[in-house]
């Protein structure tokens, strides 16, 4: 079943899916495991990571409070070096753009490199409607094209496929199938059929991982280089980015680097690494005739000054999907937004509305490890309980959890009262328990479809403090 | 009104401490109220069991329904400002009043002072046993192989994790074996187990299997919340590891039934 399929379901029946299906878990630990030991290894022999995690959390709120400032001063500077700068400020128009420059070049044919931000903005769609032949080169991300997916991690999109279903899907779309399962065989077979690609594209578009306000540069990092073949062979070069993708020079864009990469990857840095400033000049060897920047809102500044604001400080490194207990076991189709795992389940409620993403932001055991490993120390547990807040506020909640709450809160407000209640509770309780354990109860499918539920003692600690009390004072 | 620490500390030469025992502790495993309340004896403190406690509010809290949580922070706040300390034998409702309350009165000023005064004294019991009152076991002996679980409030937002073991390296025969994953959630998150069940036993059940694959015979943590979802996981499997709460073992008294064996005490 493909993502895509798997959209119009319920959450829960997403999640029970997922649950069932043990070769996604198998391909889940085997790249979010790899993924945890390289960050801890790399994050451990870094002198000053802590250091740097703060410098970079400052970098970005900088930015995040002088956003009008730097936006001006990159456009100023993007201009300057030839570029033509798009202001985009919702999803829609973001893909008019994208589709009218296309149009405008005639392209029948376009490359793009990952972009998570083009998947936001419903990019891939919107170019096929256009009667746009769009070809995926990321390998992961052509992975997901040919099996009619949608990404299921930031980072590694086709997470979720193993090899052999890779071999599979490659031998039945590529025109020189490969018999053999070998990974390198595999990448030979992708890149023979991308190079056609890369040569016939009219357009490549690109996202952009910063846009540097002081040279109107745009920097995308890539393992494979195929985000250089996608923009510097076509005529037209167009880039896509959210706009809290600046930062005020190449120095702050190091500064994030280092810790987008070392937490995405472990990696000490990234195979490619590339600054794309401006259109072909007279004289240079390669590049695009035009280069276009769309500068993408979606939403971005509405969550500025906000209760979202620190989230406008993600690095979309994946960090705290790879160490979410959740993630690991759903994976990123079940959560059924762009944006998976801690971080999009933050971002999805904002993007898609809560009421269609409640779910998201309550299944969560908010444990902190996302935020102990952001690089950025974005309070993902404390955006996840704003939005319950918000849930709750608006009566989203099902009338069973509010009535239960209700319940509890009234009994622990009267102290007396609750004293009463606990003491039955346990008593109750008990009679359903034999040999220590209650395997099972009703009103407590939750925790008994699974586990045994320790059967409480025959009085509270409060009875027995009492009784204790009254015995020493005698 | 005052809100200055009771000034018994300076009568008697031992702190006043108000001990929270929590709403679980309080209603499914007593022993751990009275281990807590023997440790903290024993580490010279006068304790007090105030009669008005019930629930910090934690769930109401972490549910988004914070005027509940308010009521209940409300609450927790009367009934032990008056203390020098207040311990509580769990990092989660212990990093509830000390680092969430605050956030809860935002917009009440008069009560987030009283919060933020509560916040500075408020200790998770193991840690307060060590970093507070210099505590040493003495004279604990417990001939068996354990390991131990950091739960994560505990961990992460107090930063407990040498205590517990300092503490437990003091008991004679125990030997502590490490736990792959140790401070990897085991998938209790409160009304998160029972809302999301299939993810919770999915989590609980890789935890489990980590647990058993330390040949350990015992299972500890400093949550009761967390030992509950483990040891019930390791119940339903069929597993022989027992699981106590690390103040039961510290206080000398894990001769005892374990959670979940039979007790009427
Ligand atoms: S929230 Fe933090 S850890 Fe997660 S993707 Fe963004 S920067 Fe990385």
């Amino acid at each position: 079943m493909t993502a895509l399929e798997t959209d119009f379901k319920p959450f829960k029946t997403r999640v029970e899916d997922a649950l069932a299906n043990r070769t996604l878990k198998v391909a889940i630990e085997r790249t979010t495991g790899t993924a945890r030991l390289k960050r801890a290894a790399a994050v451990s022999t870094w002198p000053n990571f802590a250091g740097a995690r703060d410098l970079g959390r400052r970098i970005k709120d900088h930015v995040t409070s002088n956003l009008d400032h730097y936006l001006i001063e990159f456009e100023r500077n993007a201009i300057a070096s030839g570029a033509k700068v798009h202001w985009a400020s919702t999803a829609e128009e973001a893909c008019e753009i994208v589709v009218d420059i296309c149009k405008a070049a005639n392209a029948k044919s376009v490359t793009r490199s990952k972009s998570m931000l083009g998947e936001e903005i419903g990019l891939p769609l919107a170019l096929e409607k256009a009667g746009i032949t769009r070809v995926e080169t990321d390998l992961a991300e052509h992975i997901v094209q040919l099996a009619g997916d949608k990404p299921s991690h930031i980072i590694w999109p086709a997470l979720h496929r193993t090899r052999e279903e890779v071999a599979e899907l490659f031998r039945k779309h590529h025109h020189t199938p490969q018999n053999s399962d070998e990974i390198p065989a595999m990448v030979r077979s992708a890149r023979r059929q991308l190079r056609e690609a890369f040569l016939r594209a009219d357009v490549g578009i690109s996202g952009a991982n910063f846009l540097i306000a002081d040279s109107g540069a745009v920097c995308t990092v890539t393992n494979e280089g195929n985000a250089e073949l996608t923009t510097t062979i076509p005529r037209v070069h167009i880039v896509t980015a959210g706009i809290e993708k600046l930062v005020p020079s190449l120095r702050h864009a190091m500064v994030l680097l280092r810790l987008l990469v070392r937490s995405a990857t472990g990696a000490d840095f990234t195979q490619y690494t590339t600054f794309h400033c401006g259109p072909k000049r007279p004289g240079d060897a390669d590049g695009p005739e035009e280069f276009h920047i769309v500068l993408v809102d979606n939403g971005r500044t509405h969550m500025l000054g906000g209760d979202l604001n620190d989230m406008l400080r993600c690095l979309r490194c994946g960090a705290c999907m790879n160490h979410c207990v959740v993630y690991r076991q759903i994976g990123g189709h079940a959560y059924g937004g762009t944006y998976p795992g801690p971080m999009g389940s933050v971002l999805t409620p904002e993007l898609d509305g809560l009421a269609g993403s409640r779910d998201l932001v309550h299944a969560c055991t908010l444990n902190g490890n996302c935020q102990q490993v952001c690089p950025v120390d974005i309070p993902l547990p404390t955006l996840l309980r704003g939005w319950r807040e918000k849930s709750w506020n608006e009566g989203l909640e099902p009338r069973s959890v509010r009535r239960a709450l209700w319940f509890w809160a009234f009994a622990a407000r009267h102290p007396f009262l609750y004293r009463m209640a606990t003491a039955v509770a346990v008593r109750v309780l008990r009679l359903f328990g034999e040999a220590g354990w209650v395997r099972s109860m009703p009103m407590a499918k939750g925790w008994t479809s699974h586990r045994d539920f320790p059967k409480p003692a025959s009085r509270t600690f409060m009875e027995q403090y009492r009784a204790a009390q009254r015995r020493a004072r005698k | 009104m005052s809100l200055s620490p009771s000034s018994q500390m300076g009568f008697s030469g031992r702190p006043r401490v108000g001990l929270f025992v929590t709403c679980l502790v309080d209603l499914i495993r007593p022993r751990i109220g009275f281990a807590a309340l023997a440790l903290l004896e024993q580490a010279g403190c006068d304790v007090v069991v105030p009669e008005a406690q019930t629930c910090c509010g934690q769930p109401a809290f972490n549910s988004g329904a914070s005027d509940h949580a308010r009521a209940l922070a409300k609450n927790l706040i009367k009934a032990f400002e008056l203390f020098d300390y207040i311990v509580v034998p769990s990092g989660s409702c212990a990093g509830m009043i000390k680092l969430h309350y605050k956030e809860l009165f935002k917009s009440e000023p008069a009560w987030r002072d009283r919060a933020i005064a509560l916040a500075g004294r408020t200790y998770e019991l193991l840690s307060f046993l060590t970093d507070v009152r210099s505590y040493t076991p003495a004279g604990v002996s417990l001939k068996a192989v354990a390991t131990y679980h950091d739960s994560c409030s505990g961990l992460r937002e107090l930063g407990i994790e040498k205590q517990p073991r300092q503490l437990l390296s003091n008991v004679q025969g125990l030997s502590l074996k490490p736990l792959a994953g140790h401070d990897v959630c085991c998938g209790f998150g409160g009304t998160f187990c029972v809302k999301y069940p299939s993810i919770s036993n999915a989590i609980v059940e890789e935890k489990a299997r980590d647990i058993e694959s330390t040949g350990a015979e015992l299972l500890l943590g400093g949550d009761l919340g967390c030992l509950m979802n483990m040891a019930g996981k390791l119940h339903r499997n069929g597993s022989k590891v027992r699981a106590y709460h690390a103040a039961e073992v510290i206080a000398g008294m894990a001769d005892g039934p374990a959670l979940g064996e039979e007790t009427s005490f």
